[in-house]
């Protein structure tokens, strides 16, 4: 206790006094420049918004993807020149979405929302905005590996974007990229330099993501207020460290898997490679004694973790805009961490769960659907207490909480299709079908973007020091909530079916072609709520110039440090004196008041919580 | 010119949407933030029990459209064990869901905003805690159970008296070799590939276990006799798929791998069962493989015995296509071979 008294007292002095000196440099020596204050910020708000702002034209371009893929499976017989006019007659030709084309769109879909937008976009700006100043901090750790954190992430997404304008096309061999699939371009035209452009974008988001995580991380030990315990911290800051150690500790193993893939690619290893023999070349691959397999182990082992990479912040952004909405604490505060704890151990021990039908040894499998199913325990503890924080709650239906109860709900029915698919058993039938399509989207995608919606619609005031307009919000909730079940739930029909993914057009099958209708349907809502994202993202930008205007300091009534600093903070945060933490962050409906800030001291006969 | 019709209605929807939302805000101004965002509170308070009950009502006929519609009988005894296990997990999580989701909702609608109520303190409960760790504990206990119990019969050894066919998997078909009357697979190595000379799976000359060998594109397998599947891949990684036998198991180039079932239904049977005289299994590709996976098609032809002997008689052996002089049927002595079951993977 002692040590973490001095680390605290240390840390307070550094930057305190650091950002006094800084300050009055501001004021009086070199003003921030556009460059300095806009582009090459080091302010850890300016690079959230950099995160959130680049993550939304990613989730735009990934979603206008997911639209046109739905266009040839919801009408697979159909012609819509328009197409040809825009993509030109090698992808789409007669206005029919190519093969070649279709695997690209899935392809970059998977990758941009996973990564780009899920995981640098939803950490990338909720650790960047809500760590410093929910702990009292003035900056992060390093504000300079900061910037250069949201620039790798930036260089990485150029490099993704060309990579769809090159003559053979984006990679086209799914998010996983799987070998040998995706390491020979004879075997596939997305496998030649659209490939490689994959690998190097996603090795800079690597890069991206470790500068980030380790300077959560160390933000977090190190540079909390003065009485900021990590008992006293909110749930947010909890889930965005678990989140971090998760990315420090997997990423580095998918970094490796991609490098070993550019190695055999080019460099003539034989890591992945073994006994090919190319159709289209009539040639037999020199490689052998190389395993396929191998590159599936260094991917899923982030691949996994990378799922709760996503749903973590999403948990600990919605667990606090419930509290705080309910106005209530949150229910079972240890148990939420604790649960959180648990799901970052078992996030590094289920990976082979996706391997079930590679051969792999059916023993292996039993111990990973042993641990699999095991991490329903901690997520059916965090349900139950999300549901009893709302329980003799006084609820107030701001969008933010509508996206919250919205998120609960997803994870519980994508959560549940995870045990069936955890279950190698059902998993034979399930591997790489429908199924699995719609369960990841419901439970990390649609789940995942709600809770970073909830995360927006709260904290846009203290972004931009406005409100987002309400109408459009409650309509963007409703119908995304709505569309999203609508869209997914059928899915697991056609999964049960055995109907695979990744197929654009199914009939030329006995087996699969009974579901015509529901995928026109399904196509159509996916238009619809597409659609109405574009509503929020015009909400959004015209909000920051036209929104109504901020006028009180805690708009929310919440008891976190963010609503102590002034409306629109500047550098630094707080203009005085960091504040002094006295309580935990779940101090609402307590002893006849409807919320004690964190900053007032305990009461004489007051107990803590 | 449709297309720029259709983007027109969507802006002036947009234009709609956010006049009208523009205009609330103005009207909320003026009614009072408070009566606002009470009258906000209630209509999303509603939204939220009728999201419930139209919900609820929507699984229950989406369940009802589709009974009967997935899956049919399985027609292999795996899959029944593989149905079996799908109906416990359908009734255990089916029952959370519906739990959960209406005390979600329930409470959402409940205790949503009066002035009148206060939200009620109450931090942590060990009890409750213990209750809800210990409570999901057990469901996935039975679970993992059930199994675990049939994944080990379904992974497990093939019976002795199984067929053996390889399967490999290949941009984009399937090859099907079959062991031929000494019931051994010859060996083969996969430079010796020659598409071009009719050696698809570059089978070993020299190796007079490969001179019976039966390769081609048609897949028979026996009613009620067990088969078991070797499978490879010549290229990129592919996956055999048999819906209607519950099984799947990928096809990796350099690493042979292995599944096994029994057949329950000729495919005549199975025309009759269902009344589909155009019903045949399939056998589909479901790892992605190029961009002609969703085309990897081949049929299963579900056979009696008897029927499954006449055809085999037909075929001739790749070898003997190769170099018709030296057709192996000519010299009946290799049926006295010792089995050799192992040979079955590559050099």
């Amino acid at each position: 206790m002692s040590n973490e008294a001095t680390l605290h007292g240390h840390a307070d002095v550094a930057t305190s006094h650091g950002a006094d000196v800084h300050h009055d440099e501001h004021g009086h020596h070199h003003k921030e420049t556009f460059i300095t204050k806009y582009v090459f910020s080091q302010d850890h708000k300016m690079i959230a918004k950099q995160f959130l702002i680049t993550g939304m034209v990613w989730a735009i371009l990934g979603g206008l993807m997911s639209v046109l893929f739905r266009l040839q499976l919801g009408y697979p017989d159909a012609h819509f020149p328009i197409l040809e006019d825009l993509l030109g007659s090698k992808w789409a030709k007669g206005g029919q979405i190519q093969p070649e084309f279709y695997y690209a769109l899935v392809t970059m879909h998977g990758t941009v929302l996973v990564f780009f937008v899920l995981t640098g976009g939803l950490s990338g700006t909720f650790a960047n905005f809500l760590i410093p100043l929910q702990l009292g901090a003035r900056d992060m750790a390093s504000p300079f590996l900061n910037m250069l954190s949201y620039w790798f992430f930036w260089l990485a997404s150029v490099i993704m974007l060309s990579s769809l304008f090159i003559e053979t096309g984006p990679a086209s061999g799914g998010w996983t990229s799987y070998p040998p699939l995706s390491a020979l371009g004879d075997a596939s035209e997305g496998s030649k330099t659209g490939m490689d452009m994959w690998i190097i974008s996603m090795a800079l988001f690597v890069v991206s993501s470790l500068l980030g995580g380790l300077n959560y991380i160390s933000t977090i030990l190190n540079l909390r207020t003065k009485g900021m315990s990590m008992t006293r911290m909110p749930l947010t800051i909890w889930a965005l460290l678990f989140t971090a150690i998760l990315g420090v500790l997997s990423f580095p193993v998918l970094l490796s898997g991609f490098i070993l893939l550019l190695f055999d690619r080019h460099g003539g290893t034989s890591f992945y490679l073994s006994d090919i023999f190319i159709a289209s070349t009539n040639q037999a691959l020199p490689n052998e004694g190389g395993s396929a397999i191998l590159y599936q182990h260094l991917f899923w082992f982030l691949g996994h973790p990378e799922v709760y990479i996503i749903i973590l912040p999403a948990m600990g952004l919605v667990s606090e805009v419930m509290s705080v909405n309910a106005r209530k604490p949150i229910f079972g505060y240890m148990a939420m961490v604790g649960s959180m704890f648990a799901i970052a151990i078992l996030a590094f021990l289920v990976w082979a769960h996706h391997m079930f039908v590679t051969g792999l040894n059916p023993f292996l499998g039993s111990v990973f659907v042993l641990l699999t199913l095991l991490i329903a325990v901690p997520s059916a503890i965090k349900v139950f207490n999300w549901l009893t924080t709302l329980w003799k709650g006084n609820i107030r239906f701001t969008p933010a909480m509508l996206f919250a109860i919205g998120f609960v709900s997803m994870f519980i029915s994508g959560g549940l299709t995870g045990i069936f698919l955890g279950n190698s058993t059902l998993d034979i039938q399930l591997h790489d079908t429908m199924f699995v399509i719609a369960h990841f989207h419901i439970v990390m995608g649609v789940s995942g973007i709600l809770g970073m919606f909830a995360g927006i619609y709260h904290w846009f005031p203290k972004m931009y020091g406005r409100y987002l307009n309400n109408t459009m919000a409650y309509i963007h909730f409703w119908v995304t909530f709505i569309g999203a079940y609508l869209i997914f739930w059928p899915m697991h029909y056609e999964g049960l079916a055995g109907m695979p993914r990744r197929y654009l057009d199914t009939s030329g099958w006995l087996s699969f072609n009974q579901f015509g209708g529901l995928n026109r349907f399904i196509s159509t809502v996916a238009m619809v709520v597409f659609a109405v994202q574009l509503l929020f993202v015009f909400n959004f930008f015209y909000s920051i110039f036209k929104g109504r205007k901020v006028i009180t300091q805690n708009p929310w009534g919440a008891t976190t440090l963010e609503w102590t600093a002034p409306i629109r903070p500047g550098h630094g945060n707080w203009p005085g004196e960091i504040p002094e933490v006295h309580r935990w962050a779940y101090d609402y409906a307590k002893d006849g008041r409807e919320f004690i800030p964190q900053t007032e001291p305990l009461g004489s006969n007051e107990s803590a919580h | 010119m449709s297309t720029i019709f259709l983007l027109l209605i969507l802006l002036l929807g947009f234009l709609i949407t956010f006049q009208i939302a523009k205009a609330s805000e103005y009207v909320g101004v003026l009614k009072g933030e408070k009566k606002n965002f009470e009258q906000n509170n209630r209509i999303n308070g509603f939204l939220m029990i009728a999201f419930l009950v139209l919900g609820l009502i929507g699984v229950y006929w989406c369940n009802e459209l589709y009974r009967g519609k997935i899956l049919g009988e399985s027609a292999s005894k795996h899959g029944e064990e593989i149905d079996t296990m799908l109906y416990i997990t359908i009734a255990i999580t089916g029952v959370v869901f519906v739990i959960t989701q209406v005390l979600l909702f329930w409470f959402a609608y409940k205790y949503q905003y009066s002035e009148k109520r206060k939200a009620y303190y109450f931090p942590h409960d060990n009890r409750l805690e213990i209750i809800w760790t210990v409570v999901p504990a057990i469901a996935l206990t039975v679970l993992v159970g059930f199994g675990l119990f049939y994944w080990f019969r379904i992974t497990g050894e093939a019976p002795k008296d199984a067929m053996q066919i390889e399967v490999t998997g290949k941009q984009f078909g399937w090859i099907f070799r079959y062991p031929g009357k000494d019931n051994t697979f010859g060996k083969k190595y996969y430079k010796n590939i020659d598409d071009a000379k009719g050696n698809t799976l570059g089978l070993i000359w020299d190796d007079p276990y490969a001179h019976d060998d039966i390769v081609g594109s048609e897949f028979y397998i026996i009613k009620d006799q067990p088969v078991k599947l070797i499978i490879n891949s010549r290229d990129v990684v592919h996956d055999v798929g048999l819906v209607h036998f519950r099984q799947k198991m990928d096809a990796v180039p350099g690493t042979p791998t292995t599944m096994w079932f029994i057949p329950k239904y000729t495919t005549d049977e199975m025309k009759k069962k269902l009344g589909n005289p155009d019903f045949e299994y399939e056998l589909s590709c479901d790892q992605m493989c190029g961009k002609g996976h969703y085309t990897m098609r081949a049929i299963v032809k579900v056979v009696t015995k008897e029927e499954f002997i006449l055809w085999r008689a037909k075929q001739k052996s790749a070898y003997a296509q190769m170099f018709p002089d030296k057709d192996p049927s000519a010299q009946p002595k290799i049926d006295t071979l010792p089995k050799n079951p192992s040979t079955a993977g590559v050099q």
